[in-house]
């Protein structure tokens, strides 16, 4: 069976009439060092008015997934060798770089991890939010600069109207963070990928930020792709979560589901690792060893070495995302064993 | 009685503001720690909490005597710190070591594992005579669960968390009394952290260490923690054992940071009741009158800006807490999953 059995859920094979689709995309980058395999085949969807939360270890892929939607990964040494990002059914892989960029900020927008890297130092913030109407939507100056006050304003930065004309290292992260998610929903798009969000602030910020993302989702009703590696988070505001890694998705499941009952060897082994508040003085359950070297990927089940549940099967048959049943998937040979055991 | 092996008493730093480039002017300071005292028991964790610039690494920098305090005084088994020197002050340099954050930038690239756990012999050679060296480093290496084969490879060769364990190892070395660790895990991932979690708890267990442990993640810090301070903008807010400070927390700015925690549970999502926050931190330069936190709070009132409220255990609660209305509540944080 391959793996794209587990995308059209129907096994139809018509239009599912989904926003946005990643279809068993490939990416591999090209280096000195060799060839490193980032994205072996990841498959999942966004509707409209929904969260899927993408979770997953540090080079699992999650970045570099976000960054081929959006049209921007680095070729070179990047390059996507198989797959397809469908928005509206449309293929974007094979569509111009003008269709693309009409996309971007309209149909799809992306919040960064790093807004002080993200945001322009030379200009002001209001310029940068003001220009996007100018450009995009040939407001007059005067216009423009009315909205992107307005955008400010719904991001609740204090005194939106003073601070249009500040530049971004006279914000704080957060306001910096405000700011950037202005700039993403200027205009309106249907998808917005946040990747990691929130990382970079501490929690009473984070709270107010996440706030009000789920705030402008549920006015606009756009589909949101968390990216992230905080469990905590998660378990707040996402509907489903697709788990990565090594380049795959291993396990996906609707947040009560996963939280309740893993049906993947490695998110049983996330789930582990948090320090709970009520389980102060036991020693922490760790998942032993490391993540694999993506320029030599263990044959099998790439998490086979650090997998307490391994088989020699493991270490011969990749195993296949499959359907589990009630949107659940999982690529584990003995996923039913783990969904079915007490 | 155990003993203090650590004393801080009114710990000041701040840093200057200047303006000007040929002629610098000195136009305001950065208040990052301001008026901070506490005890450090040998054998005990103190966790340190806080949001991002609230003065946890610099309250490091001076616990280590790396920078010197304004004012106040780091009393090192009853002597200051600041005032050592020579054989004394090395003595001390041995005593007290630091983990730092960073596990990708506090490691000199160019010298091998070996060598960086090592190093801290060169300068205290007393503790290990060369000929034994290597394998002294051997055996850290071992103790913090690396390889003792990988003893020439150098800190590119290893991943996050094994950089931080040999972080560790090398603080380790010449057998510290005391380790400040500044956000040892906070750069890790889960899978990873939960290991050099597991690591230090089991090191205190075996070498009988203190730890002052910086974090901004509170489960990570109450998991480690006997006792748990927490700062705001340069100052102690409240400090207590850790079933104080997270069961019965009577700091309005403890209350929020705890009711803010995103549980790993989507069951409680609905009955979670977060405090939320308005604003943001103010500027450590021109911090509020009276109460640092009243900007954001919301039970301030006018007695809050006028007058400082002290750090001390009010009627009704049973830690200290420098807040005017200290009291406790009901705070929602539930981290069971069925
Ligand atoms: N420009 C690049 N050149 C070479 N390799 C790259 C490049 N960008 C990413 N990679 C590699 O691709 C892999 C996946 O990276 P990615 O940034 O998607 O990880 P991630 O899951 O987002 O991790 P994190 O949680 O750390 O952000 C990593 O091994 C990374 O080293
Ligand atoms: N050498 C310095 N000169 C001037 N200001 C400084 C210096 N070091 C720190 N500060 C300032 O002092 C304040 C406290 O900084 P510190 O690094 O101690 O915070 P922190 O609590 O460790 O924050 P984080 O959680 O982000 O690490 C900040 O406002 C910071 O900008
Ligand atoms: S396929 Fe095998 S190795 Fe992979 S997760 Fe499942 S049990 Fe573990
Ligand atoms: S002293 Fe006043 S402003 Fe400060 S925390 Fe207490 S109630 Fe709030
Ligand atoms: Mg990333
Ligand atoms: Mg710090």
């Amino acid at each position: 069976m391959s793996e794209q059995s587990a995308a059209g859920a129907d096994g139809s094979g018509r239009p599912s009439g989904r926003l946005l689709e990643v279809d068993d995309l490939r990416v591999e980058f090209r280096t000195r060092d060799g060839v490193a395999k980032v994205i072996n085949g990841v498959t999942y969807h966004v509707d409209a008015g929904e969260t899927l939360a993408v979770l997953g270890e540090s080079g699992s892929g999650k970045s570099v997934t976000a960054q081929t939607i959006m049209g921007i990964l680095d070729t070179p040494p990047g390059f996507v060798t198989g797959g397809e990002v469908r928005f509206h059914g449309k293929d974007m892989l094979k569509q111009s770089a003008e269709q693309r960029r009409r996309i971007r900020g309209e149909g799809i927008a992306m919040i960064f991890q790093d807004s002080l890297s993200a945001l322009n130092p030379v200009f002001t913030v209001g310029f940068q939010i003001a220009e996007q109407f100018r450009i995009r939507r040939g407001l007059s100056r005067s216009d423009a600069k009315k909205r992107a006050i307005e955008m400010l304003d719904q991001v609740k930065i204090p005194n939106a109207k003073g601070r249009f004309s500040n530049y971004p290292h006279q914000f704080s992260g957060g306001m910096r963070q405000r700011a950037m998610i202005a700039m993403s929903i200027a205009l309106d798009p249907e998808v917005l990928i946040a990747d990691e969000p929130t990382t970079a602030l501490d929690v009473t910020v984070q709270a107010q930020i996440m706030d009000l993302l789920g705030e402008l989702q549920r006015e606009r009703q756009m589909g949101m792709i968390l990216i992230t590696h905080d469990l905590g988070v998660v378990a707040d505001v996402a509907d489903r979560i697709a788990v990565m890694y090594a380049g795959r998705i291993v396990e996906e499941a609707n947040v009560y589901d996963l939280y309740r009952k893993p049906a993947h060897p490695y998110t049983l082994g996330l789930l582990n690792s948090i320090p709970r508040m009520d389980e102060k003085g036991q020693e922490l359950r760790t998942i032993k060893g490391l993540p694999p070297n993506l320029m030599n990927i263990p044959p099998g089940c790439a998490f086979n070495p650090r997998c307490p549940m391994a088989q020699p099967v493991c270490r011969e048959t990749v195993p296949p995302l499959l359907q589990l049943g009630h949107g659940r998937a999982s690529a584990c040979h003995f996923a039913e064993e783990l969904v079915n055991r007490d | 009685m155990t003993e203090n092996i650590i004393e801080v008493r009114d710990l000041v730093k701040h840093y200057p503001v200047t303006q000007g480039v040929v002629f610098k002017k000195t136009i305001g300071h950065v208040k990052a720690v301001d008026g901070v005292s506490f005890d450090l028991k040998a054998g005990e964790t103190l966790g340190v909490v806080g949001e991002s610039g609230c003065g946890k690494s610099t309250l490091a920098r001076v616990l280590m005597n790396l920078e010197k305090p304004t004012a106040g005084q780091v009393l090192y088994k009853g002597q200051d710190i600041s005032k050592l020197s020579g054989g004394a002050l090395r003595r001390l340099r041995r005593q007290i070591q630091l983990v730092m954050q960073d596990p990708y930038t506090s490691l000199n690239p160019r010298m091998t594992v070996g060598d960086l756990i090592g190093e801290p012999f060169e300068i205290h050679p007393e503790v290990a005579p060369r000929a034994s060296r290597r394998n002294k480093v051997k055996e850290l290496l071992d103790l913090v669960g690396l390889n003792p084969e990988h003893i020439n490879r150098y800190p590119h060769q290893f991943s996050g968390g094994q950089r931080q364990r040999i972080g560790i190892a090398r603080a380790l070395a010449l057998r510290p009394e005391v380790i400040v660790c500044d956000e040892p895990v906070s750069a890790l991932d889960v899978s990873i952290q939960a290991q050099v979690m597991n690591l230090l708890e089991k090191l205190q267990a075996e070498l009988g260490l203190s730890y002052v442990f910086i974090a901004h993640d509170l489960s990570v810090v109450r998991h480690l923690s006997d006792r748990v301070a927490v700062m705001y903008l340069g100052k102690m807010v409240e400090v207590g054992t850790e079933d104080e400070i997270y069961e019965r927390p009577t700091h309005p700015y403890t209350q929020a940071l705890l009711s803010a925690v995103p549980v790993p549970d989507p069951t409680v999502r609905e009955s979670k009741a977060i405090i939320r926050l308005q604003g943001d931190v103010p500027s450590p330069v021109s911090p509020p009158s009276g109460c640092r936190f009243r900007t954001r709070c919301w039970k301030a009132q006018d007695v809050c800006a006028q007058e400082v409220p002290l750090l001390e255990i009010r009627p009704g609660s049973d830690h200290p807490s420098a807040c005017h209305f200290a009291e406790k509540r009901e705070i929602v944080v539930t981290h069971e999953v069925a």
